[in-house]
């Protein structure tokens, strides 16, 4: 859903997307503490837009049409050119800052939803041996953030509590180092608390088995990324990039093979790859190809114009693949565990035995094999872990710098 | 089966060794009890048994530790996995995965053990630990003794010939406690595991102890032996062991049914006389809450409270884990707005109080008191309470003095012991004398010497006239400090009355020595010695 925000700027196609991922989150939401930062998502992104239209307010983006107001102009020193402060502001800068704030909005509210839907937990459980010590410093880090979020509320019940201030900059301030420790501390347990388990017991191999692990495995990364970034950003790779991510997915598979020998890690139920999972990685897949279609045929109305000024169009190949991103919503796999009611401190939680009845009729009811108890991540949004480090930063840095020069 | 050898660890930038040459043997099959004051390196001793000490810590550790024949020197905590299975002070910290059954999976899969193994494992693991209600349900929305169980099952798993418990039942009520224990005990019967388990609170530990560790701290040689030895002359002591000490019991009597056998005499000396009871009077009332509703999404965590707290009581609210004990001091110190109902601070609804407004008019000490506290020294934050609250400078460190005299002010809060920041944050939160204190838990962590200076404080505070709560499950906190008991079930006051003759009803929250001296209304060991010095002895 990100690929497919970061290939449009039609206002009308970027709130289709927002929706059909605000939907799909709140059908499969459950209870789990990170299922909140969908929210936390959203007002970044609306913080996004306003900074947008601001900058575009204050230092001008000269486009003609139909001046709104015009601020006063500062005048810069010579080596500044090219930059200016004021000036006539108009409707056509302003419509197209905050459809370019609306995008990156949108890429950002797609990953809030990975976020709240698949647990960093879990994501860990499903890395391959060799990438251990990568492994567990990705889910520290991944952990990070939701637990900030639950943190920042507990320290700023706290600071009243101590009669200091909760809002304002005073507020922000004396909460950060506070917040940032509790969090630290906790990733720091997690650690230690693996390292007991058992977490990265290995079986002694040859060296140069395992470099070559570990050097496959690195390379065809690098490929997939670069294929990935490839894919998202037309033209900037030849043949779209397509041919990087499949040399890359192969060396990784290989590499991940060798490694994987190193250590003799069991999977208990492992998650199942069943239809369910199909389907939710097609309709994802399904709304990117529909958009690149649309964009390779032409179809009108897939980048928003600002002149002339006027409503988007609709095209409708690129907003029925929208929708097909609805199906997840359905077909994702439903945790068997819904039975739990979202709670907002979950560690006080009474524990009655009526909660216990775990078997719901929502599950069974969704087509899932009543022998699967913890079905796998629902992961509606066909992101793989590794795309997001590209999206947030290349599409929207791209098209500022091209209106600048 | 763990063995000590000559073990000697200091911390990085520690004079003095938190261990000194200990020499420490544990066989199999023992439930071994460690037992000391807090700060005195119980938490180190255990974590040295599979090598998170000092792999984790830092610090130099010289001597061996040996454990089921191999030696922490050699084996990383990680290779340790499939012998020790160590269970940390607070269990959800230490949860890896998100559901109950893949948290008990996660250490087989690390050992690499088959499938079709792990599978009968858990289901047995299930049953032994009676968590089977529990398999599908998310880690977070477990209660305490819940979360307790599954850290238990979740190393048990791995079929471990060692059990290392760090406080197991601190943050559980009366019964979960019990609950947990009892799992213990028949681990030990039924599979000869080995338990080493560091505990506070000995009543509830004493009666299942097969040996005792006492660690007295500084560096003093440990004390090894049965538990009744140990008792005889250990500075913590419960109340039932304090007892049989004051009767002149021998042996000491390690359970309540021991101490009734022995206890005819003690009753009929005591015959005829009645405890002191202090005066409850229950002054104007400081807080109301009137038919306080309050809900996190479906969950009713407070259902149609009407409660007020009066200036000059102490108020204990006992419940069982998450009836809404913590919730109701919450709603009292307006850290969030009821569903419906109204909550009255002082006449004023407390949600819409400024920070510096509600902290002259209430104080509240949160569960864990630490989270008040991040300045970088005593005395800075000493100074920053002043600050906030727009008290003369030197306010909190003259209470501090009071709370806890010869503190050293240049220490760091994250260095104090237990007992030691929470009489920072006491002196933090009482320098802008609220006429309302509400605790929630506060002997958490806190050791006999700790709990006795806690018992007094809230006692002379009651006498000046300020209102006390105190949400616990430690009835013996109740039984000495408390004059009314309120208490809670799924949300709703199902008991309110005075102290004693609601704790002394009840099985759950009895102390001991109402346990020993029942159908008599005897609370603690001070009432009974205050009742035996006060008339002849005879004979």
């Amino acid at each position: 859903m990100a690929g497919a925000a970061s290939r449009t700027t039609n206002p009308i196609l970027l709130l289709l997307i927002g929706g059909v991922v605000a939907f799909v989150v709140a059908a499969r939401r459950t209870a789990a503490p990170w299922s909140r930062s969908l929210v936390v998502f959203l007002r970044l992104g609306l913080v996004v837009i306003v900074l947008r239209v601001v900058l575009v307010v204050v230092f001008g983006n000269r486009l003609p049409g139909h001046v709104l107001f015009t601020l006063p102009q500062v005048p810069l020193p010579s080596w500044a050119r090219g930059v200016s402060i004021g000036g006539p502001v108009t409707v056509e800068a302003l419509v197209q800052a905050v459809v370019q704030g609306l995008r990156l909005a949108v890429v950002l509210l797609c990953f809030g939803a990975a976020n709240s839907l698949a647990s960093p937990y879990r994501l860990l459980r499903c890395l391959p041996a060799v990438l251990y010590e990568a492994g567990v410093a990705i889910t520290v880090a991944l952990a990070f953030a939701p637990e900030l979020v639950v943190s920042i509320g507990a320290v700023r019940d706290a600071r009243r509590l101590r009669g200091r201030p909760v809002r304002g900059f005073a507020g922000l301030r004396g909460m950060a180092v506070p917040v940032l420790e509790s969090a630290f501390d906790r990733s720091l347990q997690l650690a230690s608390s693996m390292d007991a388990r058992g977490y990265g017991r290995r079986v002694p191999v040859s060296a140069g088995a395992r470099r070559w692990a570990t050097g496959g495995t690195a390379v065809g990364l690098l490929l997939v990324i670069g294929g990935v970034y490839g894919v998202l950003v037309s033209g900037s790779l030849p043949g779209g990039g397509i041919p990087f991510v499949a040399v890359g997915a192969v060396l990784v598979g290989v590499g991940l093979a060798a490694g994987g020998r190193r250590t003799n890690r069991t999977r208990y139920r492992p998650d199942p790859w069943g239809w369910p999972e199909w389907v939710v990685g097609a309709s994802g897949a399904v709304a990117v190809g529909c958009l690149i279609a649309a964009g390779v045929l032409g179809v009108a109305g897939l980048q928003f114009s600002v002149y002339p000024l006027g409503l988007p169009t609709l095209p409708l190949l690129a907003a029925a693949g929208i929708l097909v991103g609805l199906l997840p919503a359905w077909a994702a796999p439903v945790e068997r565990r819904t039975a739990a009611p979202a709670r907002t401190r979950p560690p006080r939680a009474p524990g009655g035995p009526e909660r216990g009845r775990t078997a719901t009729p929502a599950a069974d009811s969704a087509d899932v094999p009543p022998e699967r108890p913890v079905p796998p991540s629902s992961l509606p949004v066909p992101t793989s872990p590794k795309r997001p480090a590209v999206t947030p930063a290349d599409a929207p840095v791209g098209r500022i710098e091209g209106r600048v020069a | 089966m763990i063995r000590f050898e000559q073990v000697t660890f200091t911390y990085d930038g520690a004079d003095l060794p938190t261990l000194d040459r200990v020499d420490l043997a544990v066989g199999e099959g023992e439930l071994c009890v460690v037992v000391g004051p807090t700060g005195s390196g119980k938490t180190t001793l255990l974590r040295a048994v599979n090598g998170l000490v000092p792999y984790f810590t830092g610090g130099r550790l010289s001597g061996e530790v040996v454990v089921d024949g191999r030696s922490t020197r050699d084996y990383p905590p990680r290779e340790l996995a499939d012998v020790v299975g160590m269970v940390g002070q607070n269990p959800a910290a230490s949860f890896v995965t998100e559901s109950v059954e893949d948290e008990l999976a996660y250490t087989m899969e690390n050992l690499g053990i088959e499938p079709a193994v792990m599978r009968r494992r858990i289901e047995d693991t299930l049953d032994l630990l009676g968590l089977h209600e529990l398999r599908h349900r998310p880690l977070a929305t477990l209660s305490g003794g819940q979360q307790q169980r599954v850290a238990i099952g979740a190393v048990l798993t791995a079929s471990p010939r060692v059990l290392v418990l760090d406080e197991p039942t601190s943050a559980l009520d009366p019964a979960a406690a019990e609950e947990v224990l009892a799992s213990l005990t028949r681990l030990v019967h039924d599979l000869g595991l080995t338990v080493l388990l560091a505990e506070h609170r000995l009543e509830r530990v004493l009666p299942f102890a097969d040996t005792m560790v006492l660690v007295p701290g500084r560096g003093s040689p440990l004390v090894v032996g049965t538990a009744a030895e140990v008792m005889v002359d250990s500075p913590v002591a419960p109340p039932l062991v304090e007892l049989g000490r004051l009767a002149g019991w021998a042996p000491l009597p390690l359970s309540v049914r021991d101490a009734r056998r022995q206890a005819g005499a003690l009753r009929l000396r005591l015959a005829g006389a009645r405890p002191a009871t202090r005066d409850a009077v229950a002054g104007a009332p400081l807080a109301t809450l009137d038919s306080v509703t309050v809900r996190y999404d479906e969950v009713t965590a407070l259902d149609a409270v009407s409660l007020a707290f009066g200036a000059g009581e102490v108020v204990a609210v006992m419940g069982r884990n998450g009836s809404g004990k913590s919730t109701l001091l919450a709603q009292v110190a307006g850290v969030r707005p009821p569903a419906s109902g109204t909550v009255r601070l002082d006449g004023v609804d407390p949600v819409g109080l400024g920070p510096r407004d509600l902290v002259a008019k209430v104080g509240l000490v949160p569960q864990d008191a630490g989270v008040l506290l991040y300045g970088e020294s005593v005395g800075e934050e000493c100074a920053s309470a002043d600050h906030d609250t727009g008290l003369p400078p030197g306010t909190t460190a003259a209470v501090l003095e009071r709370v806890l005299p010869g503190l050293d002010p240049d220490r760091h809060p994250r260095d104090l012991s237990e007992g030691q920041r929470l009489a920072v944050v006491l002196a933090v939160v009482l320098a802008p004398a609220p006429p309302l204190l509400l605790l929630d838990e506060p002997t958490r962590g806190l050791d006999y010497p700790g709990k006795a200076r806690l018992v007094r404080l809230l006692t002379e505070l009651a006498d000046a006239g300020h209102g006390v709560v105190v949400a616990t499950h430690d009835v013996e906190l109740v039984a000495q400090v408390a004059t009314r008991a309120v208490v809670l079930a799924e949300g709703e006051v199902v008991g309110d009355g005075p102290a004693r003759a609601v704790v002394c009803h009840s099985p759950v929250f009895a102390p001991q020595v109402a346990k020993v001296l029942s159908p008599d209304p005897w609370l603690t060991v001070d009432e009974v010695r205050t009742a035996l010095l006060g008339e002849p002895v005879r004979g």
